[in-house]
């Protein structure tokens, strides 16, 4: 019983970490940069849902508006400085994502910003029932999040798989130059890219943050970080890895604290593995080779 | 007071100089960008504060096993370094950041989230002192000392081993370098210095707390070494002074101390991806043409 409750809220966690780590795993097959200011886009998804949905007062509404914003941040931030640096050695990137990451945390944390207080979310479960069966039980607000995650990713995955622009990421992920001389339009195509990723990690703050009715600027650093890792346990630029790493971290995670506690806090186990896994299968579970 | 509090904004300085200076061994010459350098220098401080606050050991000592300890620590850490490479590499040390300030703060032995306090001033040659110049000369000297070793290691043939690392990693190993042996040499060294730093630090403040060495920390200190000019000498030091002492002189960009080192960070990876004063940077290649031309200008119009 208590193991498939257990399972039950591992699979929430889970659907949050995919929506986290599937922009990050798609930015990085087509980009090869570590999107570190990816945190910044969910800590911002998550501001303008709380913003849209104390005025609106309609869940569904303020998650599209939240999504449109960070996919216009996403994009923003991609044609602001990736854009510049994309036959830069790979290292010139990455810093400058770590310095937009600390730029747009420190903003945030301002007072005409965020501040540094925590808001309510209170959207409930937008109206949703909870699922209730003798084995495991779902509360309104996971069955929200069940529900967002897999349209969200059912989206995705026509894309990836169906559109053409789902075709020219694999394409500028395999090649870039090759991509543009057979005639994409890469930036377009890299920046319909971040447009999504960016969507999909801001949904996830929203999600995150009605979840736990609280919104506040730092609420990006550890999902990022863990994001991070689960790109890496996946195989980078592998999204069914991510989802499958998303899913074995959320249930190690739950399955740990449930069964020994806190001997060290749950977030560093996240790091440990991701030390322990590049040390020794640095590929990934599902990535290549 | 002062005085006091431009005291205490130099032998800050000081100490960051030595921290950007020991970090550009690891990621200006050798080519490992670190994330996690803020964890060197909080296992040195905590073995200094451990000593001398468990076990009253004297400064000397604490300092001396503060450095010899987290160079041993810093070199276990940096085998992740073997297998992985470039935005790999920065996740691993972004992870041991997380790791090392998490042992910091539950486990009981170091304090916990209370941190560490009472940890004595030190005593040198029977002179106690906390602050004040002798204090600024400690850590100057500590500052010269490390410029030394950085000095030394650009000069010899391991400068020259690191560089090739840097450069390719493949190609050094047809040369006859031991990538892997240097690499562990780099986080070694790098981590031994930031240790030794990490015992002034504790030993200045009177008290540690995980707090102090977190992640962002790193990324301060990797903007020191960027924003100076990356794999240089003079970098690291003015990258050092500048990105502390600006905040302290603009009183408008206290507030946004890490606006303002992330916004360095993405302007010159935009415009000065070598840096204020590396080697092929603008301000640079200046400043060597008026060297050059200089002394013949002058020459000409003595003539």
């Amino acid at each position: 019983m208590l193991v498939l409750q257990n399972l039950s809220n591992a699979l929430i966690l889970a659907c949050t970490y995919i929506l986290m780590a599937a922009g990050l795993t798609m930015v990085y097959g087509v980009l090869k940069v570590l999107h570190i200011a990816h945190a910044s886009v969910y800590t911002v998804g998550a501001f303008v849902g709380v913003l849209a949905f104390s005025r609106v007062g309609n869940f569904w509404v303020a998650l599209a508006i939240a999504m449109l914003v960070s996919g216009v941040f996403g994009v923003l931030i991609y044609r602001s400085t990736y854009f510049y640096l994309l036959n830069s050695p790979r290292t010139v990137p990455l810093i400058a994502s770590v310095g937009m990451f600390v730029m747009f945390t420190d903003l945030l944390q301002k007072p005409f910003l965020m501040g540094a207080y925590q808001r309510a979310f209170p959207a409930g479960g937008a109206g949703l029932p909870a699922i209730k069966t003798a084995l495991f039980s779902f509360t309104p607000k996971q069955v929200l999040i069940l529900l967002v995650a897999i349209i969200l990713l059912a989206i995705v995955y026509l894309i990836l798989t169906r559109t053409k622009l789902g075709l020219s990421w694999q394409a500028a992920s395999m090649d870039r130059e090759m991509a543009s001389a057979v005639g994409i339009n890469l930036n377009q195509s890299i920046a319909a890219n971040f447009f999504l990723g960016s969507a999909l990690a801001g949904a996830a703050g929203v999600l995150v943050g009605v979840y736990n009715n609280s919104v506040f600027a730092t609420m990006g650093d550890l999902p990022s970080y863990k994001a991070f890792i689960i790109i890496v346990l996946g195989g980078m630029g592998s999204l069914p890895g991510a989802i499958l790493a998303s899913l074995i971290l959320a249930i190690v995670e739950n399955f740990l604290v449930a069964s020994i506690g806190y001997v060290l806090p749950r977030d560093s186990i996240a790091f440990l593995v991701l030390i322990l896994m590049l040390m020794f299968r640095p590929n990934g579970l599902l990535g290549r080779e | 007071m002062a005085s006091g509090y431009l005291l205490t904004i130099l032998i800050f300085t000081t100490m960051y100089i030595s921290l950007a200076l020991s970090l550009n061994i690891l990621t200006g010459y050798a080519g490992q960008v670190s994330l996690g350098h803020a964890a060197f220098l909080g296992i040195g401080a905590y073995t200094s504060a451990v000593l001398s606050v468990r076990y009253e050991a004297p400064f000397w000592l604490a300092f001396l096993v503060a450095i010899i300890l987290t160079g041993l620590i810093g070199t276990f850490l940096g085998l992740p370094s073997l297998r992985v490479r470039h935005d790999f590499l920065v996740l691993a040390t972004m992870g041991i950041n997380f790791v090392v300030v998490s042992v910091f703060k539950y486990v009981d032995f170091f304090g916990g989230a209370m941190g560490l306090v009472n940890i004595p001033a030190p005593t040198l040659f029977g002179i106690t002192f906390r602050g004040g110049i002798p204090y600024l000369l400690l850590t100057t000297a500590y500052a010269l000392f490390t410029l030394l070793i950085c000095w030394y290691i650009s000069k010899t043939w391991s400068g020259l081993a690191f560089q090739t690392i840097r450069n390719d990693e493949d190609a050094s190993a047809s040369l006859g370098v031991n990538p892997a042996r240097y690499k562990i040499y780099a986080f070694g060294i790098s981590a031994a210095l930031a240790g030794g730093v990490g015992s002034l630090y504790a030993h200045f403040l009177g008290s540690v707390f995980p707090d102090n060495f977190v992640f962002v920390e790193s990324i301060g200190m990797l903007s020191m070494v960027i924003f100076g000019g990356i794999g240089t000498l003079r970098g690291p030091i003015v990258g050092a002074i500048l990105l502390r002492l600006i905040p302290e002189l603009l009183r408008f960009i206290q507030d946004y101390r890490f606006t303002f080192y992330g916004a360095s960070l993405v302007l010159m990876m935009l415009f000065q991806p070598m840096g204020l004063l590396g080697n092929e940077s603008w301000v640079w290649r200046q400043i060597t043409r008026w060297l050059r031309t200089a002394p013949q200008s002058r020459k000409e119009a003595t003539q």
